[in-house]
């Protein structure tokens, strides 16, 4: 059974990364608009034509 | 024109003094909106823009460098309004907002139950592969060490998890105990607390069974329930915040300057001085400085008459200023007598309000000591038959982990879920959480009359007795008005576009050349009408006249508040379902009685003062009814607060709402009936789940009690037990009326929400209908 030596610990930190990744998630706000997400993947904004004297889009960030 | 919006009360910094606002948003329909706005509204002041689709409302953080030179803490002020112009330009109405406590309570309560629920699942599923593991070792070969290990591995996880996530459990079960009295939240932590501790002590002793998973597992699928409830709650409270944050109440204050600044209603301090024109809302308290008019205070009264005021009269936040330009000096609070006795009776009403039980506690009342008797019991019994003491001990704990009532938790709380949803898609907002249990006992329902019954805002009632092209002709003068009775009628006649050149007398009418003939919309005076109009008020001597001449040609048209278009057949609904069904009003009993008989209503009480409503509804409560208050205006508060539920129009009164234990969107009656439906239905379904459990602990008490449950039995009839209750709670949705009346549609409450967005209203405390400001043109003939 010396196999339970690693095998318990990488079973469990890869719980605990889960759980981590879990608590990150809810802090950054990624629960706050559920609908939102589901649909803003729809957004072609590859395919944005910009203005090129725009200033710094607001609306453009990482996580879109 | 020295005309200012000044939207910075709103404005809020965050911990590194960035500036922020939240726009509520009306008008987002589908996905490309949202990039829509977020593009639509980037200008060089603002550094991010986000949109929350889920509640509609947009975070603006401010770039100050771009607004101007800030100063060392001294920031700059930031002015919002350029942002909110461009979003109206997009076609999407935005009205800055400010949470409220109870939401920012509620968002931090939500996120603190997520965390607490993914811990309890983390755990859960650890604890279970290594239960598996040793369940699938036991009917094979796994040596007494390895399962020691196991099982100490699962204590390690389980401890640490039981004594965090379980806390809401345990403090409610405190708070229960500390009351006296014996909640749902009791048996849950005796269940959990026992499971772990006798886990513990079988783990010392090396035993074969151990019930960390199912101690986890029952906490896991509580906060499931629990979570989804707060997000359905937080939900609704958005919306809610939103309808209101979108009236756009504003105050046009007079500045040192003699400038006119519009100001949210917020941002009115005590002494201001604010401009009333004729057709505004007052929309603070204040006392009257200057000018001389009528006011219309059916909003806090629930009288339909007009009352005139002159300087120094007090006025209420709330109250239709109709025909003369007032200026308003506001105060802290309207200190008049029927203030003063709403407030009274608000106190003794709330004072007198026993605490309802809610019926997931009434259960476990009766629940918590028969199982914990057939514990006590189990153990006696089983030393009674020569059993050792451990075994006893072991098997009695076995009979109090399965009888934990997992399903009985979640029994309520998701019927909770699936009906307010429901509810919400046909235009109910549910603000207090029993609210569903309290509107489905009832069976007497009171209605106010004034804007619950009868639309907050006046309609043409004569059209039948007059020519359609004057009508129509009306109307298109009408829409150069911009008094409320003028723009009532603009929208009643539904006719073309106005006239070019239309022009009006503030306080007095319009006129306009209709080929090529005078036409002249508005007071019986301005018309020179008046015989006609006392022919046309004998009949209906409660409407307001306006008058249209043209050339020799006259029309009297009468307008007053009628009742809603879907009254009557809600009211029959109602009393299908067997409800009496009740009319009590602050009104004179003329407009009382006729509502009541067009209603087919035999039991109408008019002129009732606020403490007579609660008196009403005292007595109804001594003969043994449970009452279903529906009403709108500062003078029902009490009465909304006193009785068993209630309901307010959304655009009822805040003090009103705040009483109330849902809200109606749209401008129909029909939610209420579906309020009852849904509620009836629902609880129906709650007890249903209720008795499901209960099933359920017949079946699987005797196998605990005989000593046959091993953790894995405890886990299967946990989770099974835990589905079933869930899955029937997914009927609560399908309920409704048994007949629809009106437009229910599944977007209905999104329309409802949109229409009364759009309306602008005003009144701090008190507001209700959309009251179009500028200045008057009809005039009414009472003088």
């Amino acid at each position: 059974m010396n196999v339970l030596v690693y095998l318990l610990p990488i079973a469990l930190s890869l719980g605990l990364m889960g759980l981590i990744a879990f608590l990150w998630s809810l802090r950054s706000g990624q629960y706050e608009d559920l609908e939102g997400a589901a649909l803003r993947i729809l957004d072609d904004d590859d395919l944005r034509d910009d203005e090129p004297d725009r200033p710094p889009n607001p609306a453009r960030r990482d996580d879109r | 024109m020295n005309e200012r919006i000044d939207y910075s009360a709103f404005v809020t910094r965050d911990g590194d003094g960035c500036a922020q606002l939240d726009l509520a948003i009306d008008g987002i329909t589908c996905a490309a909106c949202i990039r829509e706005i977020e593009q639509g509204v980037a200008g060089p002041e603002i550094a991010q823009a986000r949109l929350n689709y889920t509640n509609k409302r947009l975070h603006l953080v401010f770039d100050e460098a771009e607004t101007g030179d800030a100063g060392e803490g001294d920031a700059a002020p930031v002015d919002p309004g350029p942002a909110v112009t461009r979003l109206q330009k997009l076609g999407y109405k935005a009205y800055p907002f400010t949470r409220s406590r109870e939401e920012e309570i509620e968002a931090a309560q939500t996120s603190d139950l997520l965390k607490r629920l993914g811990v309890a699942a983390f755990a859960t599923m650890n604890i279970m592969l290594l239960s598996v593991s040793v369940w699938s070792g036991n009917v094979a070969d796994i040596d007494s060490a390895t399962r020691d290990l196991f099982h100490w591995v699962s204590a390690l996880i389980a401890i640490p998890t039981v004594a965090y996530s379980g806390q809401p459990f345990f403090k409610g079960a405190l708070r229960s105990l500390k009351a006296r009295s014996l909640g749902m939240d009791v048996p849950i932590s005796l269940g959990v607390l026992l499971a772990v501790g006798i886990s513990i002590f079988e783990t010392m002793h090396s035993a074969k069974h151990a019930y960390f998973d199912a101690a986890t597992m029952l906490l896991t699928f509580l906060l499931a329930g629990r979570v989804l409830d707060q997000i359905m709650r937080k939900k609704t409270r958005a919306v809610a915040g939103n309808l209101l944050a979108l009236r756009g109440e504003t105050a046009r204050r007079i500045d040192a300057d003699g400038g006119v600044t519009e100001i949210p209603i917020l941002a009115v301090k005590t002494g201001d001085l604010l401009q009333i024109r004729p057709g505004d809302r007052v929309p603070v308290d204040g006392v009257v400085v200057t000018g001389l008019s009528d006011v219309d205070a059916s909003l806090v009264t629930g009288e339909t008459a007009r009352e005139p005021v002159g300087e120094g009269a007090q006025l209420h936040s709330g109250s239709l200023n109709l025909t003369g330009a007032l200026t308003l000096r506001a105060v802290a609070a309207a200190e008049n007598s029927l203030v003063a006795e709403v407030n009274k009776l608000l106190d003794q009403a709330l004072m007198a309000k026993s605490r309802y039980v809610q019926i997931a506690d009434r259960a476990a009342q009766l629940y918590s000591p028969v199982v914990h008797a057939t514990a006590a019991l189990t153990l006696i019994g089983w030393l009674l038959v020569g059993a050792d003491l451990h075994f006893a001990v072991i098997t009695a704990v076995a009979v109090l982990i399965i009888t934990c009532p997992c399903a009985l938790g979640l029994a309520v709380p998701a019927v909770q879920v699936v009906v307010s949803g429901a509810l919400f898609r046909s235009g109910v907002l549910l603000t207090a959480g029993d609210g569903v249990e309290r509107i489905a006992a009832c069976d007497t329902v009171v209605f106010d009359k004034t804007g619950t019954l009868t639309t907050p805002e006046a309609r043409l009632v004569n059209r039948d007795g007059l020519d359609e092209a004057m009508v129509a002709l009306a109307a298109r003068l009408g829409q150069s008005s911009n008094h409320p009775l003028a723009r009532a009628l603009a929208h009643d006649g539904g006719a073309g576009a106005p006239f070019a050149d239309a022009t009006e007398e503030p306080g007095r009418g319009v006129r306009a050349m209709v080929d090529g003939i005078e036409a002249r919309l508005g007071s019986p005076d301005f018309c020179d009408a008046h015989d006609a109009v006392v022919a046309a008020l004998h009949d209906e001597p409660d409407a307001t006249p306006i008058v249209l001449r043209h050339g020799s040609r006259v029309a009297v048209l009468l307008l007053r508040q009628v009742l809603r278009a879907d009254a009557r057949a809600v009211v029959a609904d109602l009393e299908s379902r067997g409800l009496t069904v009740m009319i009590v009003s602050g009104d004179r009993e003329a407009p009382v009685r006729r509502a009541a008989q067009a209603l087919g209503i035999a039991d109408w009480h008019a002129g009732c003062k606020p403490g007579d409503k609660t008196a009403i509804l005292e007595r109804l409560a001594s003969e043994g009814r449970r009452v279903l208050m529906v009403g709108d205006g500062l003078n029902d508060a009490p009465a909304l607060a006193a009785a068993h539920a209630s309901i307010s129009p959304i655009t009822a009164s805040h003090l009103a709402q705040n009483c109330a234990d849902a809200l109606a969107l749209g401008d129909r009656l029909q939610p209420v009936a579906e309020a009852v439906a849904l509620s009836r239905k629902a609880l129906a379904v709650m007890r249903q789940n209720l008795w499901l459990s209960t099933l359920y602990n017949l079946v699987a008490v005797p196998i605990a009690v005989l000593g046959y449950v091993t953790p894995l039995v405890a886990a299967v009839a946990m989770s099974g037990s835990s589905v079933i209750v869930t899955l029937n709670a997914m009927r609560a949705r399908r309920a409704g009326s048994r007949r629809r009346v009106g437009v229910t549609s599944p977007d209905a409450a999104r329309v409802a929400s949109g229409r009364d967005g759009v309306h602008a209203g005003a009144g701090r405390d008190l507001m209700r209908a959309p009251a179009a400001l500028g200045p008057a043109s009809a005039k009414e003939a009472a003088s």
